[in-house]
């Protein structure tokens, strides 16, 4: 599903994604996982479309299309979803109206017709619900006054409803509780299908004693440098970033 | 974010007033310029009585003793009141009374507008749709006014202001500059002299007006003043909800507009007043556009009655405009809801005053200031508070938002307190749109300007929330649409 090849990326000419490749095929759950600085937000943006973040080679493609031609909205609409680690606060756009407003301007993009108000906050109820957040808060301003975890799971919320094919979620277990870690980690598995992907970007493997991945990359310095099974982030748990490092 | 260079190519682009088009009709102009002949010419035009035609002549003789007023922060060129007609009147006269009648490409005006004239539409309009009664000026006339009936059953006066000084002269007389004094400033004094239309509204004692009135502005005809003078009276424990909208044809030379604007609340009467105005901005270098000079001012006369005007200023080259209130009445209530909205190189000086003179009087300022391109935005505002008045509170609050790094938001508050038992609050904030939100928003399947028109949207709500539905969601677009290309 998702292909990159030798990638090199960065910002304001200054390198950090180095020559990474990566395959991940359909219904797979990955994880990347990295030290600070290995550029881990920066792979994220990068394959989100974040202005400022640019690719200088190499190729990305999602379902053999080219994910780096496209603008952010049209990777949106192509199937992309970027959960986050600092959720941002818009002021006066409710939850519910930004969440809808998202998910129509994607379906136009696809060329399909408006979601009904009705569906749409039958299924934005039926997520609020799975993830524990009131439809109170949905209501509110977008992330306004949300604590760190509530901002996560309104992220996992918006994944949910917007059902992408491929989602890229950078630090989503970063200030979430135990209990709150549990409620996003149940809420992924519950959404891996055949057809759909994960990329977990992350520190720590605390997320994946819940959400198993297929597989574990290893980020160093903007390039892959290991890449395992499900073992590889115990491993890194014992000996660091360090003592596995190539 | 992007160059600028692309903002300003996506700017020209994007020929962004959807309202420039002008309409064939003929129209009888008055000489052109301005002396005593052309106010006893618009008087005459009018049918008006002898009364009438007096208080004109005082107020222009007036008005030659004044000077155009600088102590706002807009550059206007020097105006030339000679080179402007005064008067503009559709030729084929419409009769007020049917309007099949109407000149067909005026009715297709107001329909390419959206405006509902025929009744007929009105209530066939889907959804529920509010019943909304309109009065629509076209230059100097006022063409059409619906649902008269069903207002007059319930005793409410809705008529242009011509009609109005017929048929209603001892109501027209007693209140007319009652509220804004022909000698109160250079723009009141010249409309107090050349008015040509606009609208009367009165709403008898205990009465809540049964649906919303409208009156829809537009200019249509070339190097045409507008002077629409509009009086509202709500007397003891009425009720009226008043909306305005304005649009103008896209010109390359600049357009005066100077309206005067009076309402009068008696005993625990309320009226809300609202406008979406939208007259012609100008192009992106400044090429034409309205100059916006308008008075508005409303006197909370009775005990606990309430005035609250919102507005939504997206159009015009020039804004200087103070929408006011003057609370006189013990525990009245004044409030001040606006968005005022700058693109390219338009300019804006805009805000209210709160004069409070009663025990226990209130009001409320909520100004949201949105600059781009290289525009300039300024809010204007002053509480007064009587030596008098007991009791008094004033909340203010005043949020500026920037879109882009040549553009400029002024905040200036004016407190004069001469009552220690006073409370006074003032707020205000300056922020740009930041990257973090573009990106989230576009992250998420809203393509650039989306994300701006949400994000401003969101910036407005506590405004926009005070408008009527309808008006709501056409203020909420116009938004969207008056930022385009400005962010880049």
């Amino acid at each position: 599903m998702l292909k990159i090849e030798d990638l090199h990326a960065g910002v304001e000419g200054t390198e950090i994604i180095k020559g990474l490749s990566l395959d991940l095929p359909a219904g797979e759950v990955h994880a990347i996982m990295g030290p600070n600085g290995s550029g881990k937000s920066t792979l994220s943006y990068v394959l989100s479309g974040r202005d400022g973040y640019e690719a200088t080679a190499g190729s990305v493609t999602l379902d053999g299309e080219d994910l780096l031609s496209m603008e952010a909205h049209e990777r949106a609409a192509a199937g992309l979803f970027l959960g986050l680690q600092y959720p941002v606060e818009i002021p006066g756009v409710s939850n519910v109206n930004f969440l809808r407003t998202a998910l129509n301007a994607q379906r136009k993009l696809r060329g399909e017709d408006e979601i009904s108000a009705a569906d749409f906050l039958r299924e934005t109820r039926k997520e609020a619900e799975a993830f524990d957040l009131s439809m109170d808060h949905m209501k509110r301003g977008v992330n306004v006054g949300f604590s760190g975890g509530e901002k996560k799971r309104n992220e996992m919320i918006q994944m949910a409803v917007l059902k992408p094919r491929l989602a890229l979620l950078d630090e989503t277990d970063s200030g979430l509780d135990i209990d709150a870690l549990r409620v996003v980690a149940d809420g992924i598995n519950r959404m891996r299908s055949p057809d759909r992907s994960f990329l977990l970007i992350t520190h720590y493997q605390r997320l994946l004693d819940y959400v198993k991945p297929d597989k574990v990359h290893v980020l160093q310095d903007g390039r892959i440098t290991r890449t395992g099974g499900p073992e590889l982030a115990a491993e890194l748990e014992r000996e660091g970033y360090v003592g596995i490092a190539a | 974010m992007a160059a600028n260079a692309e903002a300003l190519a996506l700017a020209e682009e994007s020929s962004k007033y959807k309202w420039g088009f002008t309409s064939d009709v003929e129209s009888e102009l008055s000489p052109k310029g301005l002396d005593e002949n052309t106010v006893r010419y618009i008087s005459m035009k009018k049918g008006e009585p002898e009364w009438m035609l007096d208080w004109r002549l005082k107020a222009f003789r007036l008005w030659q003793t004044m000077e155009h007023p600088d102590w706002s922060k807009l550059n206007v060129p020097p105006i030339d009141y000679q080179d402007a007609y005064y008067y503009a009147e559709p030729k084929k006269k419409p009769t007020l009374e049917s309007l099949d009648d109407l000149d067909p490409a005026i009715r297709e005006t107001y329909e390419k507008l959206g405006i509902p004239i025929e009744e007929q539409k009105v209530l066939a309009n889907v959804e529920g749709a509010r019943k909304v009664a309109v009065d629509a000026v076209f230059d100097s006339v006022s063409v059409a006014t619906t649902f008269r009936e069903e207002l007059t059953k319930a005793g409410v006066i809705f008529m242009s202001i011509s009609e109005a000084i017929r048929e209603h002269p001892e109501l027209v007389r007693k209140w007319l500059g009652a509220v804004v004094p022909q000698r109160d400033n250079f723009f009141a004094t010249l409309n107090s002299a050349v008015f040509s239309d606009g609208t009367f509204v009165y709403i008898p004692e205990g009465v809540r007006c049964p649906m919303e009135l409208s009156t829809y502005f537009r200019i249509n005809a070339e190097n045409t003043g507008q002077f629409e003078r509009t009086l509202i009276v709500a007397d003891k424990g009425s009720y009226v909800s008043y909306l305005e909208g304005c649009t103008a044809p896209q010109r390359d030379e600049n357009q005066l507009h100077a309206a005067v604007v009076e309402l009068v609340a008696l005993d625990d009467a309320e009226i809300k007043y609202s406008t979406v105005q939208n007259w012609y901005p100008g192009d992106e270098n400044g090429m034409g556009g309205i100059y916006n000079f308008v008075t508005k001012r409303g006197h909370c006369r009775g005990a606990r009655s309430k005035i609250s005007w919102t507005q939504v200023e997206t159009g015009s080259a020039v804004t200087w405009k103070y929408p006011s209130c003057v609370l006189a009445g013990e525990d009245s209530v004044g409030e001040f809801y606006s968005v005022a909205l700058t693109n390219n190189a338009q300019q804006a000086d805009t805000g209210t005053k709160m004069i409070h003179l009663g025990k226990n009087t209130r009001s409320t300022i909520i100004s949201k200031g949105i600059s781009a391109g290289r525009s300039d935005n300024t809010y204007r505002g002053l509480v007064r508070v009587g030596p008098s008045a007991e009791n008094v509170r004033n909340f203010t609050q005043c949020d500026s938002l920037l879109l882009g790094d040549k553009c400029g938001a002024h905040t200036v508050p004016y407190i004069e307190v001469k009552n220690p038992s006073a409370q006074i609050e003032h707020e205000a904030t300056t922020s740009k749109i930041s990257d973090d939100q573009l990106f989230y928003a576009m992250s998420r399947g809203l393509d650039e300007e989306e994300a701006v028109a949400l994000i401003v949207n969101g910036f407005a709500r506590e405004v926009l929330q005070q408008l009527p539905m309808e008006f709501a969601v056409e203020a909420q677009k116009l938004l969207g649409i008056s930022l385009e290309g400005a962010v880049g």
